[in-house]
């Protein structure tokens, strides 16, 4: 299959996610130009991480207005996997494709580490390879992934099931002190209604390689490769 | 116009600095070639002070691709590799306005290195502050960590490790290094020439402001209670427009279309007019109303002058400019031509066609003036350097167990997660080693291998001896590396000291060169390259002098790399090195006694290189779990540090008796808590330490078991008798949580 990475000026996890699709994954991956407008034939589209147009405004909120997104809302809409990955998933929440918004880590830093999150769903291409409940050990690296959503639309959330991973204690249970950003109901990850379209702060392509300290991250990237040989 | 005094002081020039100018021009300088002057001629920018010290420096080594003198250094890795490296200091800004100060400083060392051609992948830094409980140290710490986060972070660049120290001598002057590491391809380094008559000189990056002028003179003078109304000479950094600029000059990069390049950090579009046009041997003339300007009204004084960031002056070959402007029009940035080389060797200003300035280039930099500043042996080490043990009395706290405690609750010694977790430290997914665990580790893609480096420095040593406290930071640095198993290439220095004018000063400034030369020369590594910081002085107060080392170091396999902590219960705890006993300088006398006295410890140069080339070799073999360099608080400390990050995993150790007094509580703490040189604590399992110990002893390293990991206590006997026995778990939380702390408390 074949992963199509979005470059953003200012993105600055797109040559991670794309290594990650190659030389992990051995797929194939295109890095694509935000003022593109075709998404080369990609079977999957990654929001990558980074600050794309600098943030000074609020993050994600120019890059929707790239000539990009038109095609990444097209291909969304037309039900292709699409994966924000912490300013991707900020752009995703700016551009519409999921509900809420961002606000400042409750300790008002940047924080990197590693934390843990717990898989709440496993029908989505980027959690079918997981199991329900599965806690993986992923990093972070954000200032501004303090999850928000008025109460409706965390209701609505909640009973659609869109709610695809929490911040919890390595066992799994729900705990403040677990939660680095404040986020409401520790929410780490969402997708859209059709579940096609997931947003996370997490780094998954940060833990796909014993090198680097862990490989909790390898198994959403692998749930793409799989959802796309049984589509 | 004739110029007074008030002017060539407002300019930090001395009188016979004018008749030099004139004697270059034949005429009185115009004010805006004083200004130019002024900048070039500022020790910041011409090393006048400096310069005959940093000519004995080692800086050759068959490794060596670039030495001093362009952007950066560059050293060879194999496969057509090479990799780039550079220290600055941002000291002066940082203290001003810490969070611009420090962000500035990262924008700056970051474009040094793609500069070269080179893609950054790593960051380190090196910060001093005041006692971190005096007023306004958290304030600075804040701003300066936040800067350092703010930029790095944002452009994309792992900031993978560094160190924070807190003494009183630096409480009015902090010291802000930054160090970057970048990787190109050994063939494709680019350098900052001008060159071949009638080529484009384009100017791109962020408009020019009135932000920064004079900023390369302020870093040139002492401070005092006025030094606030400098803060306009401070500039406001912007990484996203840094990060356009790095993407699209490397993109400039692939094609043959560059002659030169360089950024344009302290004295802006003078110094890299001047110093292009100079290496090449060339002249620049450019058209100063083409200058991209931020404001109205700009004086061609003003656009020299200005030190406004992420701006960077390119050289193109005649006919392919039209290919450099698309790319940079890709990332939305816009190259202007402002002028071009020519063949006279000047650097020549045009305002609106009309020449504003004049100066040939050599003027301004190889004929810099250069001074043999006087010396002399300052008075207060007759008195600090001697240390009476026996009339020392019992320390505070006096227990070892509550003097280890209290010694990892130091803020020196305390895990520095409150700082490293605010930068990003794993992006480009190269990070083998997580900040904290030792020398920061980055594999190189592609190539199995990885580059370690370490940034290294103690201004405590260097005060009670700058020669061999300068030595020391060089050997720590390197042993810090070879401890993940890299054998150390190649060194970069930053060197911060007071008022060079002072002889006393210029004292510790020439033996600390000759000390790190010395140990550069016994450790093979040559020194590519570096910055000088001087005039670090508030009200008359230098800080400690101060050289901080950075050292690179390669993994010829990057899955050897090893890190501080015990992997496991069972293994053997080997101590390579021996122990004196040596608390002169420790952070034990300063905390137990609050005394900086005595000698720092004695360096044997061959020991530690075959200590060195055994850990890289033990590594390599893959005979040891995990290795952590001795230093700071000592063997105890070490100890408990290579207990921390394990959920809690213990060891059980016995040491030799060490005998430096009378009193025997001071010799167990001598024991414990003594800073001597050249140690390493390692661990492997039992079915490797013969082979450990036999190579150790080949090799003429004192080696011996200490112990092995158990339990969940750390337990320490000092000949036969248990003095140390704590839980790692309470050891760890004051040890990790010390600085937060500071921190959580509300400020009164």
């Amino acid at each position: 299959m074949k992963f199509g990475v979005i470059v953003f000026p200012g993105s600055n996890c797109d040559r991670d996610a794309d290594h990650a699709a190659t030389q992990v994954l051995g797929q194939a991956s295109e890095l694509i130009w935000h003022k593109d407008t075709d998404l080369k034939g990609a079977d999957a589209v990654i929001l990558p991480g980074g600050f794309a147009h600098g943030d000074y405004l609020r993050t994600g909120a120019m890059a929707r207005f790239s000539p990009i997104m038109r095609e990444v809302m097209a291909f969304a809409d037309r039900g292709g996997p699409v994966l924000g990955i912490c300013n991707g998933f900020q752009i995703l929440l700016e551009s519409g494709l999921l509900p809420g918004a961002m606000l400042r880590n409750r300790g008002l830093k940047y924080r990197c580490e590693h934390v843990h999150v717990r898989v709440e769903q496993t029908d989505t291409p980027f959690t079918c390879g997981a199991e329900a409940g599965q806690v993986l050990r992923i990093p972070i690296g954000h200032g501004e992934g303090n999850y928000f959503a008025p109460p409706d639309v965390l209701q609505m959330l909640e009973a659609n099931r869109q709610v695809v991973l929490r911040y919890t204690a390595p066992d799994g249970q729900l705990v403040d002190d677990a939660n680095p950003n404040g986020s409401v109901h520790a929410i780490a990850g969402i997708c859209n209604e059709r579940r096609n379209v997931v947003g996370m702060m997490p780094h998954p392509e940060r833990a796909c390689e014993p090198a680097l300290g862990g490989v909790d991250g390898l198994v959403i990237l692998e749930s793409i490769v799989k959802a796309f040989a049984t589509a | 116009m004739t110029i007074d005094r008030q002017s060539l002081e407002r300019h930090g020039l001395k009188p016979g600095e004018l008749d030099r100018i004139v004697a270059f021009l034949g005429r009185e300088p115009n004010q805006t070639e004083l200004g130019i002057f002024s900048v070039m001629w500022s020790e910041h920018c011409s090393y006048k002070s400096s310069r005959v010290h940093l000519r004995t420096l080692p800086t050759d080594g068959p490794q060596v691709l670039q030495g001093p003198g362009e952007n950066a250094g560059a050293v060879d890795i194999g496969d057509g590799l090479a990799a780039v490296f550079k220290i600055e200091s941002h000291n002066h800004p940082s203290f001003i306005e810490p969070y611009q100060g420090a962000a500035t400083g990262v924008g700056g060392i970051i474009r040094d290195i793609f500069t070269m051609g080179a893609r950054p992948i790593a960051l380190m830094n090196s910060l001093r502050f005041g006692a971190l409980d005096a007023s306004g140290t958290k304030r600075l710490l804040d701003g300066v960590v936040a800067g350092i986060a703010g930029y790095g972070n944002s452009i994309g660049i792992p900031t993978v490790g560094g160190e924070i120290a807190f003494e009183p001598s630096y409480a009015g002057n902090p010291l802000v290094n930054v160090f970057c590491l970048g990787i190109a391809k050994a063939s494709d380094i680019v350098k900052g020439v001008a060159s071949g008559v009638g080529n484009a000189v384009y100017y791109v990056g962020a408009k020019t402001g009135r932000d920064g002028i004079h900023g390369a003179t302020m870093a040139s003078a002492e401070f005092d209670d006025r030094s606030a109304e400098k803060r306009p000479a401070v500039q406001v950094g912007d990484p996203f427009m840094e990060k356009l600029l790095l993407e699209a000059c490397l993109e400039v990069m692939q094609s043959d279309a560059l002659v030169g390049i360089q950024d344009m950090g302290a004295a802006g579009l003078t110094c890299s007019t001047t110093e292009m046009g100079s290496r090449g041997g060339a002249g620049v003339e450019i058209e100063i109303a083409l200058v991209p300007q931020r404001e109205t009204g700009m004086t061609p004084y003003e656009i020299m002058l200005s030190e406004s960031q992420e701006r960077m002056l390119l050289v193109v070959k005649k006919g392919r400019e039209g290919e450099v402007e698309r790319i940079f029009d890709k990332w939305d940035l816009h190259a202007v031509r402002i002028g071009e080389v020519t063949g006279d060797g000047f650097l020549r200003v045009k305002s609106h066609g009309a020449v504003v300035a004049e100066i040939p280039n050599r003027a301004l930099t190889d004929e810099a003036p250069v001074y043999r500043r006087p010396m002399e042996r300052p008075a207060y080490l007759q008195t600090v350097q001697t240390l009476d043990l026996e009339g020392l009395g019992w320390p505070a706290p006096s227990g070892p167990d509550d003097a280890l405690l209290a010694l990892l609750g130091s803020p020196n010694i305390a895990s520095k997660r409150w700082a490293y977790r605010q930068y990003d430290h794993m992006v480009q997914t190269n990070t083998m080693n997580l900040p904290g665990l030792g020398a920061g580790v980055v594999r190189i893609k592609g190539t199995g291998r990885a580059l370690a480096v370490s940034v290294d420095g103690n201004g405590r040593y260097c005060y009670l001896d700058p020669r061999l406290g300068a030595m020391l930071a060089v050997a720590e640095a390197c042993r810090n590396v070879a401890c993940a198993g890299a054998q150390p290439l190649g060194a970069t220095n930053c060197l911060n000291f007071g008022n060079p004018e002072r002889p006393a000063i210029m004292w510790q400034f020439a033996q600390a060169v000759e000390g790190i030369g010395e140990a550069c020369r016994a450790l093979g590594v040559p020194i590519t390259g570096g910055n000088v910081s001087l005039y670090n002085e508030t009200d008359g107060h230098a800080i400690y002098p101060t050289p901080v080392i950075g050292v690179v170091g390669l993994l010829e396999h990057a899955d050897c790399v090893l890190a501080r902590r015990f992997r496991g219960t069972g293994d053997m705890v080997v101590l390579l090195g021996a122990g004196r006993g040596e608390l002169g300088g420790s952070e034990y006398l300063k905390l137990a006694y609050g005394l900086v006295r005595g000698m720092p410890p004695a360096l044997d140069l061959d020991a530690e290189r075959v200590l060195q080339n055994l850990m890289v070799a033990l590594a390599a073999e893959r005979l040891i779990r995990s290795a952590h360099d001795c230093s700071d608080g000592g063997l105890a400390v070490t100890l408990a540090e290579c207990c921390f990050d394990t959920a809690g995993a213990g060891a059980e150790i016995s040491l030799d008796a060490v005998t430096i007094a009378r009193q025997e509580g001071l010799n167990a703490a001598a024991a414990l808590f003594g800073e001597s040189a050249s140690r390493v604590v390692v661990s492997t399992t039992p079915d490797k330490v013969t082979e450990v110990l036999q190579q150790a002893a080949a090799a003429g390293v004192p080696a011996r078991i200490i112990g092995e990991t158990s339990g969940n206590r750390l337990r320490i006997a000092v000949a036969g008798a248990t003095v140390v026995d704590l839980s790692i778990a309470e050891a760890e939380r004051v040890w990790s949580t010390a600085i937060e702390q500071v921190f959580a408390r509300k400020v009164a």
